[in-house]
């Protein structure tokens, strides 16, 4: 039998042999499948179907799932490498919590605006909706996404565990800049505390100019309620800004004149230098990208072709140009890009391949509509420090085997 | 607030910042305003002025007694930490000379003796979150002491200290002056 990857296994056992097939050769990917049962393989063209039902379940095989789970202080990312087009599946966008989920109702939930405003407004959820409500298509990412591939590199290592913390979505909410004016922002503001409900108050301070330039507090993701993990039920929407600033179970902005400098803006999302300083407020996203497709655990079955497709982004605005290499970085290739043109949101490319049989190294990088290219690793710790944290965008590399069998190559 | 004020100050805030201030026409009009009482609950957050700080105060050594019974259980007895999970690492030694190389060492502890810049960081993220399972469970007094005991260790607070308001918002801790603004700015620079 010719060595399959894990998914080509699963869709193929899943249609022909049924479960057994898939138990008895992949352990770990019986530890990943969905609990229900599979059919056994009937012919759907000879019998009706399935009734309706209240909402809609994947297809059996079909695996895509967070990991790793049970933290409450912790997080799960986003299953990239399973995940096609540019929105994330809603119960898919990777978590990252400081204390868990909160259980909070819609009806029990307010807002608080105050501080340096002329008229302190509490807003139900309700009265949110009755502001214009705005529908723009962002990508989230955790400032820290890519740590581990950065500091411990291992070659089983897959998109998701690499680069996992960064999810797409359609949110829909109010402008923050309409809620300024209807609380009027007083002279000598210039920053505001953003406070949520969790079990740690998490609160980040944010300066001004953000929250009425692009910020939104939303209450909806890919057309229906933020789920709890997400931040329901109001989020802040800081778009191309470091996912701990989008503060979830948002229940209060204070304006002020200063930073709280809360733990999360001095202990943690602080960016050493090699020159004995930490940048502060380093809010903004640089330009990324990642190959999702072929990828680990892929192990491609066969010569011919073999689309590249991956994911790119920039908090700083659109992609203008994503480039493929398939031989580490000597040559470069434009890649196709769909949907550049929504600023601060995933955007995906695809490059056709041919793969001949033989070794391959595989990368990325992007370009942004400021002109900055995504770096290599060497360039980064030359330029930050071996000891830079967060803020991680280094050019990630696959090999690909003359086995077929593609693993991680570290950032390059 | 009444709607007089309310037109009064949409004036004074026109007038203040020559921002296009919401007019009573324009404006939704849906919510109320927080009592006084509520903003007091809500609103307990310590910045690096302190002027929100509470009454009261706390030892080193009555800190000792909380942090053993409360917070040890998950940081160590002494706040070592352990290692690779997210129960923090709370204490460390001074580094000599209190340099910064954690730009260059990542294996450094990040302590409110090494990195943090403000020890009113400490009380207000201890107030907020801590102990874990039981956020916002300490007193006024408890919380100076805990926080009290952290800076001690840290070696950046008097052993035989006593934390108020007062001492807490002078406390200058050494990497006060580390942080910088964040100078990445996109264009072709990598920074
Ligand atoms: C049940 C375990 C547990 C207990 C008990 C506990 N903590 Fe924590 N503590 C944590 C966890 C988990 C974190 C990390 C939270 C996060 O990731 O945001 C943490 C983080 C902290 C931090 C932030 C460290 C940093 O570098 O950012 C401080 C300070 C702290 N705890 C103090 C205390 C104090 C003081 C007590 C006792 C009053 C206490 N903790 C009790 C689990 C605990």
């Amino acid at each position: 039998m010719t060595r399959l990857s894990r998914r080509a296994l699963l869709g193929g056992a899943a249609g022909l042999a049924g479960g057994a097939l898939l138990r008895g050769l992949v352990p770990e990917v019986e530890a990943q499948a969905p609990t229900a049962p599979l059919q056994p393989p009937i012919d759907p063209t000879k019998a009706p179907g399935a009734p309706t039902t209240a909402v809609g379940a994947r297809a059996p095989g079909e695996v895509a799932l967070r990991a790793p789970t049970g933290e409450q202080a912790g997080n799960s990312l986003t299953p990239l490498h399973r995940l096609t087009g540019t929105i994330t599946p809603a119960d898919l966008h990777f978590e990252r919590h400081h204390a868990g989920v909160p259980a909070i109702t819609r009806a029990q939930h307010t807002l608080t605006i105050h501080g340096l405003v002329d008229r302190p407004l509490v807003l139900s959820v309700d009265d949110l909706a009755r502001f214009p409500a705005t529908t723009r298509t962002y990508f989230i990412e955790c400032s820290g996404n890519g740590r581990a591939a950065f500091r411990k590199p291992t070659a089983a290592m897959t998109a998701q565990q690499i680069a996992g913390l960064t999810a797409n979505s359609e949110w829909t909410g109010v402008t923050v800049r309409d809620l300024l004016a209807e609380v009027g922002v007083r002279r000598g503001a210039s920053w505001a505390l953003a406070e949520g409900g969790d079990a740690c108050l998490l609160a980040r301070s944010i300066p001004l100019a953000k929250l009425r330039d692009d910020a939104m507090i939303v209450w909806a993701q890919n057309g229906e309620a933020l789920r709890p993990e997400q931040g329901y039920p109001l989020r802040l929407l800081l778009p191309g800004w470091e996912g701990n600033a989008n503060v979830k179970w948002l229940r209060r902005l204070e304006l002020g004149g200063e930073p709280w400098m809360t733990r999360w803006e001095t202990a943690k999302y602080t960016d050493p230098l090699k020159n004995g300083t930490a940048r502060i407020f380093s809010f903004e996203m640089d330009a990324k990208s990642i190959i999702t497709a072929p990828t680990a655990p892929t192990v491609l079955p066969a010569r011919g072709s073999w689309p590249i497709t991956g994911l790119a982004w920039s908090g700083r605005g659109r992609i203008t140009r994503v480039e493929v290499s398939t031989d580490g970085g000597t040559r470069w290739q434009e890649a196709r890009v769909d949907g550049a043109s929504n600023p601060k949101a995933h955007v995906r490319f695809t490059l056709p391949w041919r793969w001949t049989g033989g070794e391959a190294l595989l990368m990325s990088r992007a370009t942004d509509e400021t002109g900055y290219t995504q770096p290599s690793k060497r360039v980064l710790v030359d330029v930050r420090g071996a000891g830079t944290d967060y803020h991680f965008n280094p050019i990630i590399a696959w090999h690909v085997a003359s086995s077929g069998e593609i693993s991680f190559a570290g950032d390059a | 607030m009444s709607a007089r004020v309310g037109l009064v100050l949409v004036f004074a805030g026109l007038a203040a910042c020559g921002a296009p201030a919401a007019s009573n026409a324009d404006r939704v009009g849906v919510g109320r305003a927080p009592t006084a009482a509520e903003l007091a609950v809500l609103d307990r957050d310590v910045g690096p002025d302190g002027t929100s700080l509470p009454l009261g105060s706390g030892t080193v050594a009555e800190g000792a007694v909380i942090f053993a019974a409360k917070c040890a259980s998950c940081h160590g007895a002494r706040g070592e930490g352990v290692p690779g999970t997210p129960y923090a690492q709370l204490i460390a030694p001074r580094i000599a000379g209190d340099s910064f190389p954690f730009g260059t060492d990542p294996s450094r502890p990040k302590t409110v003796g090494t990195y943090w810049p403000h020890a009113t960081t400490l009380f207000d993220y201890i107030r907020r979150a801590m102990p874990f399972p039981a956020p916002g469970s300490l007193t006024d007094a408890e919380n100076y002491a805990v926080t009290a005991w952290i800076l001690a260790e840290n070696g950046v607070f008097p052993r035989d200290g006593t934390l108020d308001a007062a001492r807490l918002r002078t406390l200058k801790l050494p990497s006060a002056g580390r942080f910088v603004t964040d100078d990445r700015a996109g264009g072709p620079t990598i920074r």
